[in-house]
């Protein structure tokens, strides 16, 4: 007699053969993912787990018994009574012979480049035994694609893998990269084969983050910030995104999860910052304007929803893709261009010195902040960028290591006189600014303040709402504030954005939406290092461990509410007036435009 | 509403998608604009983007950026998909032609019978290389690989009619035939 309860019947299973091991394995599966479940790597460069499957590299040969046949192992499902031998000399050769001719039509310059040490390619070679050049063909070659302040294009290093032209198409709906012609002259190319600045790009750096070699990359700005550094005329300070103190510590080798927020703020103090700030604050008083707007569009009656405006990618994707939406849009800039413009104006002034004095260096996790400083919006009158110079994370990672600071063995990093906490008054900052840095959390600082104030009298008032929390591509709850009941919703990679649009379009009502350009918000940014050992770009556990060291930022702050902060409360009594006043409105505030080319969703 | 608007300045004047798609159906032939119509009411748009190429090609001789550009935005296809579909297919033409274009065949049988000392003379006479187009905008050059009229070779098309048996020594007459044709006003 049977005494199984459970009533979900078992998963299929097939019984497969891996190089002579017998395991019963679940069926759907591919070969290249049961292998893995057995601690066994296969070698593979196009595959990506989270986009779909390009079969284009061939480097995941394996050989099915008996038949001396290859076939791509990310490509097939295993069946019943299938045997595969993942390692034979046959085998090997075969791997060898295609990175081989990769490497072939590759320049030969690996100790010049910026990916050196953190390149796919050159990993894959290495543990495939390539220790010779044996073929000697025709080599590619195309223009080198610049001219865009965010990303930089290098169709000579392109292997033709195609995980940016199917991250650009599948996370983020974007669409802006193809292959065009074809075969040996096949290139990646947006439209046209036109460059990255003439483009429907909107900044986001995820195809730098997914490429195996260094075919994308940022556009550097380390040069210039080295030399504000050497440049005793100049002021220079560095403000720090939320995201940052989650994620620099993996740059040398720190498991990802661990808060870095004391050690971060004394390396950058060591390379020479006449101040280091956060721009956290920025982040609180963005959620003090943002709010504000959503309580005046909640009295008017919208117009809705409200949709938040930090991230540089999504503005970008509204401005090109669907502009229908701007005047949805909050016009609040976003934490770093606040955090700038008052660094330029309140701090210069108050500390004697000439706003040209100032240069101002942003860390973000983000390749899109780039193009935002940029933007005529955030200059000032006389044309000088609010926002001189944006470092991504890895560019930080890397000036801290070139300057030679020693992050790694010091258990915490002491310069005698120098302090390891932010400086005031742009370092008194709240756990809402802290939050920023992940998926849902512009919405939980917004929604934490707006609750305080929407309360009636007596009435509690919650603080943390866990219902928009979660690394996934959508949420939507509802919440009640002050005996309201608002629809919110959050969106990370623009395609999860895209879809909720739909739903508005066929008339379902809104009132907040976050949108983050990258998956899982910023702690995802096309800016962050590329992933430890065992993780990959885009994996979601990597990206709860960081948002997992923002939330325990934010309870470990003594206040929680943007509008509690000491900080904001100076900043408004001694310089900006009111919320929402004038001067508010001037400096905090931006907006937007449709820009071309458009793009299609 | 005034507190509203005092927090949202200068507000874009509101975005006309309509009026951008009418620009671009007037970039096409009429007939793509409706091939796109009627696919657009079917599952898949997408899978008549060559088709509509085709028709485009046919009315304008070519596809220019702008034309690429129109196609990518009436049938929701992303413009790099448009883009690197056209530059897959060897067929699509993405330069503008002459009024005339001279297709030399080089298949088997054309190419036994000289195919290639024609090529060579057009070539010559013209001063411009296969894939080109003289700087009047009257001759382009293209290699065809057997147009199915073996019996005739060698053979040249010249637009949709097939010219042969043709040999060097007959190209600059076969050309001023043309250039006079031209001055005429016609096209055959």
């Amino acid at each position: 007699m049977s005494t199984t309860h459970d009533a979900s019947p078992p998963a299929p299973t097939v019984r497969i053969t891996i190089d002579g091991q017998l395991l019963e394995v679940e069926a759907g599966k591919t070969v290249l993912e049961v292998a893995e479940q057995v601690g066994i790597r296969i070698p593979r460069l196009c595959y990506h787990p989270d986009l779909s499957l390009a079969g284009a590299c061939r480097v995941c040969l394996v050989e099915l018994e008996g038949t001396g046949q290859f076939i791509a192992s990310c490509a097939n499902k295993v069946w019943e009574g299938m045997a595969v031998r993942t390692n034979s000399p046959e085998i090997r050769q075969a791997r060898r012979d295609i990175v081989e001719l990769l490497l072939d039509n590759h320049p030969l310059d690996c100790q010049t480049c910026e990916r050196s040490g953190r390149c796919e390619l050159q990993e894959l070679a290495y543990s495939l035994g390539v220790r010779e050049r044996l073929f000697a063909g025709a080599r590619k070659h195309f223009p080198l694609d610049a001219r865009s302040v965010s990303v930089v294009r290098e169709p000579d290093k392109c292997i033709l893998c195609g995980r940016c032209v199917r991250v650009c198409a599948e996370v983020q709906g974007v669409n802006n990269l193809g292959q065009h012609g074809r075969g040996f002259s096949t290139l990646v190319s947006p439209a046209h084969g036109r460059a990255m600045d003439d483009s429907v790009c909107i900044q986001c750096g995820q195809c730098v983050a997914v490429c195996p070699t260094a075919a994308f990359l940022e556009k550097s700005d380390t040069d210039r910030v080295w030399a504000a550094l050497a440049d005793p005329a100049k002021h220079v300070v560095v403000q720090v995104a939320p995201a940052i103190r989650a994620t620099i510590g993996e740059g040398f080798g720190h498991a990802p999860g661990e808060d870095h927020t004391h050690k971060m703020v004394a390396a950058l103090r060591r390379l020479g910052f006449a101040a280091v700030f956060d721009t956290d604050f920025g982040a609180d008083l963005t959620v003090v304007e943002e709010s504000l707007e959503l309580i005046r569009r909640l009295e008017a009656g919208g117009p809705f929803p409200l949709l938040t405006s930090c991230s540089p990618g999504w503005i970008s994707y509204l401005e090109k893709f669907a502009p229908e939406l701007i005047p949805l849009a909050s016009t609040c800039r976003s934490p770093m261009s606040m955090t700038s413009v008052l660094l330029k104006t309140w701090y210069a002034q108050s500390k004697g010195l000439d706003p040209r004095q100032v240069f101002v260096v942003a860390v973000m996790p983000c390749v899109a902040k780039k193009f935002e400083a940029a933007r005529p919006e955030h200059r000032l009158p006389e044309g000088d960028p609010y926002t001189d110079a944006v470092l991504t994370t890895r560019e930080a990672i890397w000036m801290l290591k070139s300057y030679g600071i020693d992050y790694w063995n010091l258990p915490l990093l002491d310069f005698s006189t120098l302090q390891d906490d932010f400086d005031s008054p742009f370092g008194e900052t709240t756990g809402a600014g802290a939050i920023f840095g992940t998926t849902g959390g512009v919405l939980e600082a917004a929604l934490r303040t707006a609750a305080a104030k929407l309360a009636g009298p007596g009435e509690e008032v919650p603080l943390e709402f866990h219902q928009v929390r979660a690394v996934d591509g959508l949420r939507e709850a509802e919440v009640a504030l002050g005996g309201r009941t608002l629809r919110v919703a959050v969106a990370n990679g623009l395609r999860n954005a895209a879809r909720l649009f739909d739903e508005l379009a066929a008339g379902k009502v809104y009132h907040l939406i976050e949108v983050m350009a990258c998956p899982g918000g910023c702690v995802g940014g096309g800016g962050q290092p590329y992933p430890p050992p065992g993780m990959h770009v885009l994996d979601p556990e990597l990206l709860r461990l960081r948002a997992g060291a923002l939330y325990q930022v934010d309870r470990g702050k003594p206040r929680r509410r943007a509008h509690e902060s000491p900080g904001l409360r100076r900043l408004y009594d001694e310089f900006l007036g009111e919320p929402g006043g004038s001067l508010a409105h001037t400096l905090l505030h931006t907006s937007y435009a449709p820009r071309g080319p458009r793009g299609i969703r | 509403m005034s507190e509203v608007e005092a927090v949202m300045p200068s507000v874009a004047p509101a975005f006309d998608r309509q009026a951008e798609l009418d620009r671009c159906a007037a970039r096409l032939p009429p007939a793509a604009v409706e091939q796109i119509r009627q696919a657009r009411r079917g599952p898949h748009p997408e899978s008549a983007l060559i088709e509509v190429l085709h028709t485009v090609q046919d009315a304008q001789g070519w596809l220019c950026p702008e034309a690429l550009d129109a196609v990518a935005q009436l049938l929701q296809v992303p413009t790099a998909t448009v883009t690197g579909v056209a530059t897959f297919y060897h067929l699509f033409r993405l330069q503008p032609q002459g009024r005339y274009r001279l297709a030399i065949c080089l298949g088997t049988a054309c190419y036994v019978k000289g195919g290639d000392k024609v090529s060579a003379r057009l070539q010559e006479e013209l001063g411009i290389g296969i894939g080109q187009t003289t700087t009047d905008g009257l001759f382009s050059l293209e290699e065809a690989h057997c147009v199915g009229t073996c019996a005739l070779a060698p053979v040249v098309m010249v637009n949709d009619r097939v010219v042969g048996p043709i040999t060097p020594d007959k190209i600059p007459g076969l050309l001023e035939d043309l250039v006079q044709q031209d001055r005429q006003g016609g096209r055959r």
